[in-house]
């Protein structure tokens, strides 16, 4: 059974029918999926959800499809990490990492809004998918795509590296390397979208690919017992899993599922690339497009499609922004993982050093609950870090060698890792 | 005939220029301005562009080689 009444211009309120869609011909606003939420009330329930299995679909009623879920069925319920370790490093009381560099299969959170992008494609009549991607949207788009048997495009510019075509060409969807400058594939990318009428997970389907982003709130509200946390720290790169977790749980509180309590939303990015966060700091709502410049890669959006919506949602929410740079990203890298044992890619490591500022500046209390959002994988960005790290330590294979070196380590147990 | 939209970006050195009506003299294309937010410090503009598709493409480049950033209404689209 469907809840979903139809599509809906976030500007000027115009409706569409159910279409791969996504900008209003009107205003050329993005357009939004509107559900029932009364019938959706009448039939979810807190019982009903943890009745299903753990993944992203166990929230179902609030999510776009008409019929059934086609993949994403080990995507998402992704661990809520009670960080007690990194908490003292932090100097706060109780804090929470959601980390999604878990989640199936490609380690990061884009398994969730793919999920229901491809699932909607194919109840759409699609037998194409593709995507334009340097990272993350692309793998999961090519993972996905493979399991569901669907003819699959990549999009890529010509100059990425080519640890990052593998991670996608694995899957054998056909990648494309355009040449040009990164406004050039942008613009070509959208008009390939609109030329060839092909599932576009992030341009036709965007309506549908950003509500996936919902559940990674949801997942946090009900891990935490069914509650709202006080503050929540995520990254900001298209805007798509800010506003989205801000509907989340507005929605959460519509259906009676949690208590309406002030959880305030921040928006962590680069400070090489910190289109939203300027905007912020400057109280405008007009974001300035920028060149990015940052290790964080995967963030790295100079101008971010549903930038406006972060500013709404963090400002709706009392919440702020904050940006750190490439060396306290690198550091932060470094504390989630000798604290907490998670490696995630500089994203992570934004929001993480994001996180620390906030705390240092009294913008975030130390004694309410506090959520960081872990988003990517580490092991996909090596070299983000490959300099921070300490090498190891050489010696013969003789037990004297090891001896000698112990009892040097006794004496200097100070790590010997570079300075980041 | 084709029709394209797309996002103009000017800079505060660029954003008194009359760069709309200069491109609909010098190249076949209409123009349609459909929203626009202008600050201090940089102007955007919603503008849709009807006419044959590789008028359209020497009009954007045009516009870009004026100093104004053009973008696709989708904004980014490689994440």
């Amino acid at each position: 059974m469907s809840f979903v009444n139809g599509l809906k211009c976030r500007e000027c309120g115009e409706r569409y029918e159910i279409a791969p869609v996504h900008v209003c011909e009107l205003c050329f606003g993005p357009l939004e999926v509107e559900y029932n939420y009364a019938a959706i009330k009448k039939t979810i329930s807190r019982e009903l959800i943890e009745s299903r299995p753990p993944n992203l679909w166990r929230y179902r009623e609030l999510l776009p499809l008409d019929g059934e879920p086609l993949t994403g069925f080990h995507s998402g319920f992704t661990p809520l990490v009670k960080a007690d370790r990194l908490a003292r490093a932090l100097g706060v009381d109780e804090l929470y990492v959601k980390d999604d560099s878990v989640n199936h299969p490609t380690f990061s959170y884009k398994d969730r809004v793919v999920s229901v992008a491809l699932s909607k494609a194919v109840e759409l009549g699609f037998d194409t998918v593709a995507c334009a991607s340097t990272g993350n949207l692309a793998n999961s788009v090519a993972a996905h795509a493979a399991r569901m048997g669907l003819r699959c495009f990549v999009f890529i510019p010509d100059n990425l590296e080519r640890g990052k075509v593998v991670g996608s060409a694995i899957y054998n969807p056909t990648p494309v390397a355009i040449s040009g400058n990164y406004d050039d594939v942008n613009r070509l990318c959208t008009e390939i979208a609109d030329k060839y009428k092909w599932a576009f997970a992030n341009i036709n389907l965007r309506p549908f690919y950003t509500e996936g982003a919902k559940t990674y709130g949801f997942e946090v509200a009900e891990q935490l017992g069914w509650k709202l946390p006080a503050h929540i720290v995520v990254p900001t790169a298209g805007g798509t899993i800010l506003p989205k977790v801000a509907k989340g749980f507005e929605e959460l509180v519509q259906m009676g599922l949690v208590e309406d309590r002030p959880c305030k939303i921040y928006s962590a990015q680069a400070s090489g690339c910190a289109p939203v966060v300027n905007a912020l700091h400057r109280e405008s709502d007009l974001i300035e497009p920028v060149k990015p410049n940052t290790i964080a890669k995967s963030i790295a959006i100079g101008n971010p499609a549903d930038g406006y919506y972060v500013l709404g949602a963090v400002r709706k929410s009392g919440g702020w922004g904050e940006m750190a740079t490439d060396k306290e990203i690198v550091e932060a890298i470094q504390l989630l993982a000798q604290t907490e044992g998670i490696f995630t890619e500089p994203a992570g490591g934004t929001t993480v050093a994001v996180t620390k500022k906030l705390i240092e500046q009294g913008r975030i209390p130390r004694d309410e609950a506090i959520v960081i959002s872990v988003t990517g994988n580490g092991y996909k960005t090596i070299e983000a870090v490959n300099d921070a790290v300490a090498e190891p330590h050489q010696i013969s294979a003789k037990l004297s060698a090891f001896d000698e070196l112990y009892a040097n380590l006794s004496q200097e147990p100070a790590k010997q890792a570079k300075s980041a | 005939m084709a029709v394209h939209r797309f996002y103009l970006t000017y800079t505060d050195d660029r954003i008194k220029e009359p760069i709309i009506y200069h491109v609909g003299h010098k190249y076949k294309v209409i123009t349609n301005i459909r929203a626009a937010s202008v600050s201090d410090h940089v102007g955007i503009l919603a503008l849709e562009l009807d006419g044959d598709p590789d008028e359209i493409e020497r009009a954007v480049k045009w516009i870009a080689e004026q100093g104004v950033k053009v973008e696709p209404i989708e904004k980014n689209v490689i994440e």
